[in-house]
């Protein structure tokens, strides 16, 4: 009987989060026309490179990266929009996370691709590409690439371990609402999910022991890619701030993918009661914090070098500064500080959707401004007099670039249509056990005897399949 | 000379004093190395290819303005960045102290070259092995040494299948390379000024250890502690890096 009613009271409660899957409109159909034409000019584009070698690139030498080396760092930073900030909020008991972790997990898992797919696409050999996997090919860990390599597929694995694990209970819902093939399909992926006490405590141990690991690994993955420049010796690579630098630029592109995620899903679903304008302030605030992360980062990363003053090091400096990188240099601090400090810094700018959601597309086009600062100026410089060096991306590179934003952007439409984009289970979870968690809480807070009605607190009632 | 005692380090010393900037080693060095050619436009967007090159530079200010030639080679670092960076090990220095490059093992990162502070590490942008190679050029192709196929770094080895070559003859005769003479890369033999010398850095006797000794010396960005193996001789002072 409550079993009756409860999947009664769900057809109503929480019935936005599961139309997108339960129906497409052709509007959907047309924005994935339009990506997938614009994927599949990546990817001709890409073809051509496979063909002809890397000479169709703007690369040369001595700037032997460009485009896909600022791109595999800007994507592996996007990729800490997720499994990180959902990993610290779960572990904070925020329970304002609830309706965005999925989404969040969701950036990471896919991002993690085309950050992986832009070191391939930059080799001059791809088909030698598992010639780095340790022991079993050549691959020598004493190389920063490897290190790379090992951090992100580590990432990649538990990423997608800790996106699944909260999915199943939301796949078991599904499972029951839909017929045909899909059925089948989600049954097989429920992996047998009752919504039994006994699983939901196994899902939360694992989940628990998952948003612990990766927070780690988040970090070693962008402290690494970092490495991959830091442990050279070349002017303004090699410094030892660019591990923490390169971590907290991640995470500040990371929440601001997020938020622009967040609008767009927003709008597109319906789902202004489940994405309230305190999301954005709460995001916002968090990308204010990183902003000025950021600056001090960058503060700190100039004025040594400058002070310092080696030859070397103030022809780069000189370069981006006021050299033929000023421009990209300046829009960076624009993009990443000016803009970005401006509109979260004002309680009436930052508590709008708009407001947060104008910063974060500044942040996103000034951290990739800061990878490319970062990776070409230093190129074209050498220590050595002769061969000082020029960078125009071709086509092919503007053209794979464009094409993996619309792939990513189509996987995570599919993805949307596929999967709850919110977590309907944790959101429900939030209504029926956050809130009395969150009153309990705040009682130990105070003085006096933290729990007064023991009875209240338990047993747990089983939540819903 | 006598023959290597212990395992010798190979070195080259270049007397910038003699050098007169005729880029005979640059195209002894193309001819024995098969190290395509690349058109002006090609060479114009920074896709030449070449092992060893002429590098001037302008001393003093107008004008006193004196330009000296550089002959610019892989340095054969004894602590070589490159080599450490290698995500494959086709970047490696072999126990004679000679950095090598195993072609079929390297994926094309350019890792490598990105490291190497000398910037000379070249890639192959291009397919050359195949068709592109002239027709006309085919018959002087070096049999000794093999075509890079498109996508991977090459660099300069100290001519080592010339090294090869002088071990199996030695083997034969039952002795040891000699420190001196016996081995030598193609640039250093082909330098009619005679401003590059070739040898057995561990051997005190040989022409190349005593002039690593002389105090006209000196090692090209020694202050980064890459330990090179090619040594510059100049009077006076080297001015590191003058700036345009």
């Amino acid at each position: 009987m409550r079993h009756l009613e409860s999947r009664q009271a769900l057809q109503d409660e929480d019935a936005v989060l599961f139309r997108p899957i339960l129906r497409t409109g052709g509007q959907f159909y047309l924005v994935a026309a339009g990506l997938l034409a614009v994927a599949l000019w990546g990817f001709y584009a890409f073809s051509q490179q496979l063909r002809y070698g890397l000479g169709v690139t703007g690369l040369n030498r001595p700037v032997y990266w460009g485009f896909y080396i600022t791109n595999f760092v800007f994507f592996i930073g996007i990729s800490h929009a997720g499994t990180l900030i959902s990993a610290i909020l779960r572990l904070c008991r925020a329970e304002w996370r609830r309706p965005i972790t999925r989404m969040a997990e969701t950036i990471t898992v896919l991002v993690l691709f085309f950050g992986l797919g832009s070191i391939i696409m930059d080799l001059g050999r791809p088909d030698r590409a598992l010639f780095v996997i340790p022991f079993l090919q050549y691959g020598r860990v004493q190389s920063p690439l490897v290190w790379d390599v090992m951090s992100i597929s580590m990432y990649l694995t538990a990423s997608t371990i800790y996106l699944y694990m909260p999915l199943i209970p939301d796949i078991a819902l599904l499972r029951d609402r839909v017929t045909g093939w899909r059925r089948g399909f989600y049954r097989a992926l429920s992996l047998g999910w009752t919504g039994s006490p006994r699983q939901h405590r196994h899902l939360e141990i694992a989940i628990a022991i998952m948003a612990v690991l990766v927070i780690p690994i988040a970090v070693s993955v962008h402290t690494v890619v970092s490495w991959v420049f830091a442990m050279t010796i070349q002017p303004m690579w090699h410094s030892t701030i660019f591990g923490p630098y390169f971590v907290a630029g991640a995470i500040f592109s990371g929440i601001a993918a997020l938020i622009i995620t967040m609008a767009l899903i927003r709008k597109v679903y319906h789902l202004e009661d489940y994405l309230k304008p305190l999301h954005f302030n709460y995001l916002g605030i968090l990308l204010l914090v990183m902003t000025m992360l950021w600056f001090y980062f960058t503060f700190a990363e100039y004025i040594t070098t400058y002070y310092g003053s080696a030859p070397d090091e103030m022809a780069v400096f000189w370069e981006k500064l006021t050299g033929r990188y000023a421009t990209f240099f300046w829009a960076m601090v624009l993009f990443d500080f000016v803009i970005p400090f401006t509109i979260l810094a004002y309680n009436r700018t930052r508590r709008t959707i708009s407001g947060t959601v104008v910063a974060s597309l500044s942040v996103v086009i000034g951290m990739w401004l800061e990878r490319f600062t970062i990776v070409v100026p230093t190129l074209v410089n050498p220590r050595l007099p002769w061969s000082r060096g020029v960078y125009f991306p071709t086509w092919v590179e503007i053209s794979v670039t464009v094409g993996a934003f619309a792939t990513f952007t189509l996987l995570y439409m599919l993805f949307t249509k596929f999967f709850p984009i919110v977590s309907i289970w944790e959101v429900r979870e939030g209504r029926e056990r956050g809130l009395r968690e969150v009153e309990e809480r705040i009682r130990e807070y105070l003085p006096g005897p933290a729990r007064p009605e023991k009875a209240r607190v338990s047993p747990e009632p089983p939540l819903v399949r | 000379m006598a023959e290597a005692k212990g395992t010798p380090r190979w070195g080259m010393a270049i007397d910038l004093d003699r050098c007169t900037g005729c880029q005979a080693c640059v195209v002894a060095c193309k001819q024995e190395n098969n190290v395509p050619f690349s058109s002006p436009e090609e060479a114009a967007y920074g896709r030449e290819m070449a092992w060893i090159r002429v590098m001037a530079i302008t001393e003093g200010e107008y004008p006193k303005v004196k330009t000296r030639y550089l002959p610019m080679l892989c340095q054969q670092c004894d602590n070589p960045p490159s080599v450490k960076v290698c995500p494959t090990g086709a970047t490696y220095k072999n126990p004679e102290g000679i950095v090598g490059q195993i072609y079929p093992r390297c994926i094309g990162c350019r890792y490598c070259a990105n490291a190497c502070p000398y910037q000379v590490k070249d890639f192959n942008w291009y397919n050359w092995s195949g068709f592109r190679w002239p027709q006309e050029m085919r018959q002087s192709l070096n049999p000794d040494v093999s075509l890079r196929p498109r996508g991977v770094i090459e660099k300069c080895t100290f001519c080592h299948h010339r090294l090869q070559k002088a071990r199996d003859q030695a083997a034969i005769e039952g002795r040891k390379v000699k420190s001196e003479g016996e081995y030598v890369p193609a640039c250093v033999q082909s330098c009619p000024a005679q401003a590059m010398f070739f040898g057995d850095l561990n051997d005190p006797e040989t022409t190349i250890a005593k002039l690593a000794r002389s105090s006209r010396a000196f090692k090209m960005l020694d202050e980064l502690g890459t330990e090179p193996k090619v040594i510059y001789l100049k009077e006076g002072e080297w001015s590191a890096t003058p700036r345009e």
